[in-house]
């Protein structure tokens, strides 16, 4: 019907190569030396220390301790991502549960009680944040860096949506085979959701992961820096110095955002329909 | 709602009970507090707090350097939104008639999509670097002397175009699904009346996706407003002297860098409106988009 024309391909090849040529041009010029990107600029070939440069940030003792690698950073990360998707799929699995299975006196309120966190982003009310964190005593933690960031209606509203498009007759049939609510749980809700689950899993990890003012809030003791903390340390560090470490902020850079890239990329379909079907 | 559902005196409880203890000690617990302590004077060495009414705000409101920072915040918000929702509009409708490698483009165009604020920021930090930065350099070619975080105005324009690059994969999605749900019958009878394709998209394409669109307008104002942080955060560096700063950094900047916690609250709740006032209006529209089908 519509013929395709060249100047389609032209403003589309320009819009990806707008997006796409900062992320390769970080990661070909990671793989050259400090000096050398100071001389020359930014690089769009790859150089020949790829394996140098990031053996050298996951390895090297850094940071005012001396003792934070990379990899640690790489692990807070994965911890954070990892833990904060499961958390707030155990979490709002149950409650979209109670309130769509179960008849009971509050249910309005709570769905409302839940439903009001979508009003207030973390950003808006970091500072009270903090103090009720320092006051629980949870700086440094993990679960300091992990709960409060479960405080948020989105995943509940996802299970929601989706418990409510489950066919009625599933649970009579159930009931009339004298499964209880934990049975009808177990064995009938939580294999149908499999799909679900893992759309919500890769959506949470890279939503843990990408955290940034949150874990720079909660973490002053270096272990628990994650990569995204690692990166406001990298470009402190380098003022002053004489020949800035080009090539290991771009490797961190990389680092920072290769899963979340790669899930988008393999799991696209997943990903698209997570996102525009539940924000409706 | 379920026709059949379980009842059980305790059950329910039971399984709200995690989610909604989270939400009241990370949520409503900080959240009363920020409104609280917007209303005292607090000492910043713990000793003490003195109730002070409504002065918090006004010390806010009128002063002329957080006025400054609000109408760059207006006018950031309204740059990013903007550009990143044209350019997102602009690549889809192309995507959507491109029919060959259309899915190639699409991975493409997406993959940065959940790239970090402080990630992009690092990277755009890069690209506008003093001596390495090939956008420092493009820039002198038109004798435009370029210092991110040193000039106000330089600094401004490259935080806006590096919080576009990162929002632009975001719309495009949206914007593309939007397009492929205009049903192929529409089309074909719009381009039985119609022949200029410009024309046809602005009168009939461009109305079906008008409530993709103002969805995507509040995701977007929200994202300028809250979700550049760390963009801008790595590209000021902690030194926010003479750098644009959004209203949300200075929140932040006031609290923890100032220790002015009582007037860090007020800002904080002064956003809290604005939030709230966005998302009535999200969601006014969207019950009524959701009537009208």
């Amino acid at each position: 019907m519509h013929k395709t024309k060249l100047s389609d391909h032209l403003v589309l090849i320009a819009g990806a190569l707008f997006l796409i040529l900062p992320v390769v041009v970080a990661f070909t010029t990671s793989t050259h030396e400090a000096a050398e990107i100071h001389r020359s600029g930014l690089m769009l070939s790859p150089g020949g220390h790829f394996v140098d440069t990031y053996e050298k940030v996951l390895t090297k003792q850094g940071g005012f301790t001396g003792q934070v690698t990379g990899a640690r950073m790489l692990m807070n990360s994965l911890i954070l991502g990892i833990g904060f998707a499961i958390g707030k799929i155990v979490l709002s699995m149950l409650a979209a549960y109670a309130i769509v299975y179960f008849r009971f006196r509050f249910a309005t309120l709570a769905f409302w009680v839940i439903f009001t966190t979508l009003l207030l982003p973390l950003e808006v009310r970091i500072m009270p944040s903090f103090e009720v964190m320092t006051r629980l005593g949870l700086l440094n933690t993990y679960s300091g860096l992990i709960v409060p960031l479960l405080a948020s209606a989105t995943g509940t509203f996802y299970f929601r949506q989706f418990f409510k498009s489950v066919p009625d007759e599933l649970l009579e049939a159930a009931r009339i085979d004298g499964a209880g609510p934990f049975k009808f749980f177990i064995d009938v809700l939580v294999p149908l959701s499999k799909t679900m689950i893992a759309a919500i899993f890769i959506i949470m990890f890279v939503y843990g992961w990408n955290q940034y003012l949150w874990p720079m809030l909660m973490t002053s003791d270096e272990h628990f820096f994650t990569l995204m903390r690692g990166i406001k340390q990298i470009l402190q560090v380098w003022i002053g110095s004489q020949i800035p470490e080009y090539n290991e902020a771009f490797a961190l850079a990389v680092l920072a955002m290769l899963p979340p890239v790669l899930i988008v990329v393999v799991f696209q379909s997943w990903f698209i329909k997570g996102l525009t079907e539940s924000d409706k | 709602m379920k026709r059949v559902q379980f009842s059980s005196p305790t059950l329910p409880y039971l399984f709200l009970l995690p989610q909604l203890a989270v939400i009241f000690i990370f949520f409503y617990w900080p959240s009363a507090q920020a409104i609280q302590s917007s209303f005292y004077l607090e000492d910043p060495f713990g000793f003490g707090s003195s109730f002070v009414g409504l002065s918090n705000y006004t010390d806010a409101i009128f002063n002329p350097e957080y006025l400054k920072i609000a109408r760059f915040t207006v006018i950031f918000t309204v740059l990013v939104t903007f550009f990143s929702l044209s350019l997102g509009l602009l690549l889809a409708v192309k995507a959507d008639a491109v029919i060959r490698g259309n899915s190639t483009y699409k991975t493409l165009l997406i993959s940065v999509y959940a790239i970090a604020p402080p990630v992009a920021g690092l990277i755009g930090m890069m690209f506008f670097d003093q001596h390495i930065g090939p956008f420092v350099t493009m820039a002198a070619t038109f004798g435009w002397d370029m210092k991110v975080g040193i000039n106000y105005f330089d600094t401004a324009f490259a935080m806006v175009v590096v919080a576009v690059w990162k929002q632009v994969p975001y719309n495009f999605i949206f914007f593309l699904s939007g397009l492929q749900g205009v049903p192929v019958s529409v089309r074909e009878a719009a381009a039985i009346d119609c022949r200029s394709g410009i024309r046809r998209f602005w009168t009939v394409i461009l109305p079906l996706l008008a409530p993709t669109a103002f969805f995507l307008l509040i995701i977007n104002i929200t994202y300028a407003l809250f979700d550049t942080f760390g963009i801008i955060d790595v590209m000021v560096k902690d030194k926010a002297a003479n750098n644009p700063i959004t209203l949300v950094y200075k929140v932040y900047m006031d609290g923890f860098r100032g220790n002015d916690i009582g007037g860090s609250s007020a800002q904080s709740v002064i956003l809290m409106l604005v939030v709230f006032v966005l998302t009535i209006i999200q969601f006014r529209f969207i019950e009524r988009r959701v009537h009208y089908n």
